[in-house]
């Protein structure tokens, strides 16, 4: 027996994702009032390129070069038994103290809300940031623990057997989000 | 299994794609030690035991740092001296341990294959830290990392190991490492400290250290164990100074800059010049903070790390 090819669906192809970029952007100035004690944190792997891009609209619109970090929450995973790491952890860079910054969190997918908490308790490390927000750009539902994102580039209900795909131009060669679902058999 | 499998005995059994997950994991880890907390969740609730037969300074310190970096639970235990001995009585430690619901051991023994022996006896995750004259593959792994740091590879370059080979697992595991991850090995020392039939590892022999300054990119200078001379392996240490001895005049003549390594502890003026191990071409302190990182790794990796190299571990054989 063959199982079906999962059904593929464009949640945001290139223009819409550079769109929702841009309203993200909007939104993180607006929520920060202004650019003084802004940070912006991606999450490895995809969220550090976002995080990018959106510290780069912010700069075309302020003229101010947000300063960015990147991290890396596999070691501060609940769950090193049951999934095993990544091969290689990547790299956690963060620019300076954060105490008494507004930290903002860019990852690509909210699902269960694991990453978000394992960042906030990796953050705590760091220094004690005045506040922390999230930023995703797509908000999957399916949430296992009370957290939730302020600003969200795209919401869309996947069952627990889909998965998001998120595709960006320097890692992946375009920009691309889709929605993999797997027919249930 | 784990992609290292259950234990690390040694890097001969160990497949190259392993020994380079091994170095870039220890990457990352770097960065925790420059953290304003320096600590990790990551083995929380592990329980480890640092069973160190042997005296040392450096490796059970560094083992316990990476240890606690990564917040495991850790416990000392030093079985010094006759009283303990190899065979069932350390197998009888381990199991007594093991009844008090540990996770891994660190074990460093006077006796080759102890490691080994104790590994295939326990479920705990084993950990070599220097058996016999058998092998100390972290130590070899730190150094391994250096090398890679300091010249941005280790394929084709040449890294002469200095000394007493004879009596080495550190010389033995570094073979083995840089072997395998296409390094050309060199050995220099006193005919009475060179195993017989050294050459098959795939190792060139020079007798003169002249030569091997000549020749190397990399040295790794290791420690002259002073009962050496009191068993007649070399006249004396004066005189092994004088003939194999790591010195700024014979350095200078050197073709090229050349990175200094040395494991530790050093006898400054007896296989190194002082002005040598604290020049500018010494990386020792950098092998000392590497060693953490490393060990961070390989604790990290033991414990739970599954990533997709299990095929890796099957071809390489490994420890299980």
């Amino acid at each position: 027996m063959t199982r079906p090819a999962p059904e593929r669906t464009t949640i945001l192809d290139a223009r819409a994702l550079a769109r929702a970029l841009q309203r993200m952007a909007v939104e993180v100035l607006e929520q920060a009032q202004g650019t003084d004690a802004l940070i912006l944190i991606g999450i490895q792997r995809r969220g550090v390129e976002l995080a990018d891009r959106i510290a780069k609209l912010i700069e075309k619109e302020e003229g101010f070069v947000v300063p960015r970090g990147a991290l890396d929450i596999t070691l501060y995973r609940d769950d090193l038994e049951t999934v095993g790491p990544k091969p290689v952890i990547g790299e956690t860079r963060i620019p300076g103290d954060l105490t008494g910054k507004h930290v903002v969190i860019v990852d690509d997918v909210l699902y269960t809300g694991r990453t978000a908490r394992a960042a906030l308790d990796e953050l705590a490390d760091f220094g004690r940031p005045e506040r922390i927000s999230l930023c995703v750009l797509v908000d999957r539902g399916g949430r296992e623990l009370p957290i939730q994102a302020d600003i969200v580039g795209k919401q869309v209900k996947a069952g627990a057997r889909d998965r998001v795909e998120v595709l960006v131009e320097e890692l992946d060669g375009r920009d691309l989000v889709e929605l993999v679902r797997r027919e249930t058999s | 299994m784990t992609a290292l499998g259950k234990d690390l005995v040694g890097l001969e059994h160990l497949a190259p794609e392993q020994i380079r997950l091994i170095l870039d994991t220890a990457e990352p880890f770097k960065e925790v030690s420059e953290r304003p907390i320096k600590k990790v969740p990551a083995l929380r609730g592990k329980t480890i035991v640092n069973l160190f037969f042997e005296a040392s300074t450096r490796t059970r310190i560094s083992f316990e740092f990476a240890e606690k970096r990564l917040s495991a639970d850790t416990v000392n235990v030093a079985a010094t001296g006759s009283s303990v001995s190899k065979g069932e009585t350390l197998v009888d430690t381990a199991k007594n341990l093991e009844a008090m619901r540990i996770d891994m051991v660190v074990i460093r023994h006077g006796a080759s294959g102890a490691a080994q022996f104790l590994g295939s006896r326990i479920r705990s995750n084993v950990i070599n830290a220097g058996d016999g004259k058998h092998e100390h593959p972290t130590q070899a792994l730190l150094d391994l990392l250096t090398i890679r740091d300091k010249h941005g590879k280790i394929e084709g370059l040449k890294v002469c190991l200095v000394g007493d080979i004879l009596h080495s697992r550190v010389a033995r595991s570094n073979i083995w490492g840089l072997t395998k991850l296409g390094a050309q090995v060199g050995v220099c020392g006193p005919r009475t400290l060179l195993p017989r039939g050294i050459e098959e590892l795939g190792v060139t022999v020079f007798r003169r250290i002249e030569d091997a300054i000549a020749w190397a990119d990399v040295l790794n200078v290791l420690r002259l164990q002073l009962e050496r001379m009191e068993k007649g392996f070399i006249p004396s240490l004066r005189e092994y100074y004088r003939v194999f001895g790591v010195t700024v005049e014979r350095l200078e003549r050197a073709p090229r800059d050349i990175t200094i390594m040395h494991p530790g502890p050093m006898n400054r003026g007896v296989e190194i010049d002082s002005r040598v191990a604290d020049g500018s071409h010494s990386v020792i302190l950098d092998q000392v903070t590497n060693g953490v990182a490393v060990r961070m790794a390989v604790l990290y990796l033991l414990a739970g790390g599954r990533p997709e190299l299990a095929d890796a571990a099957k071809r390489g054989g490994g420890a299980e």
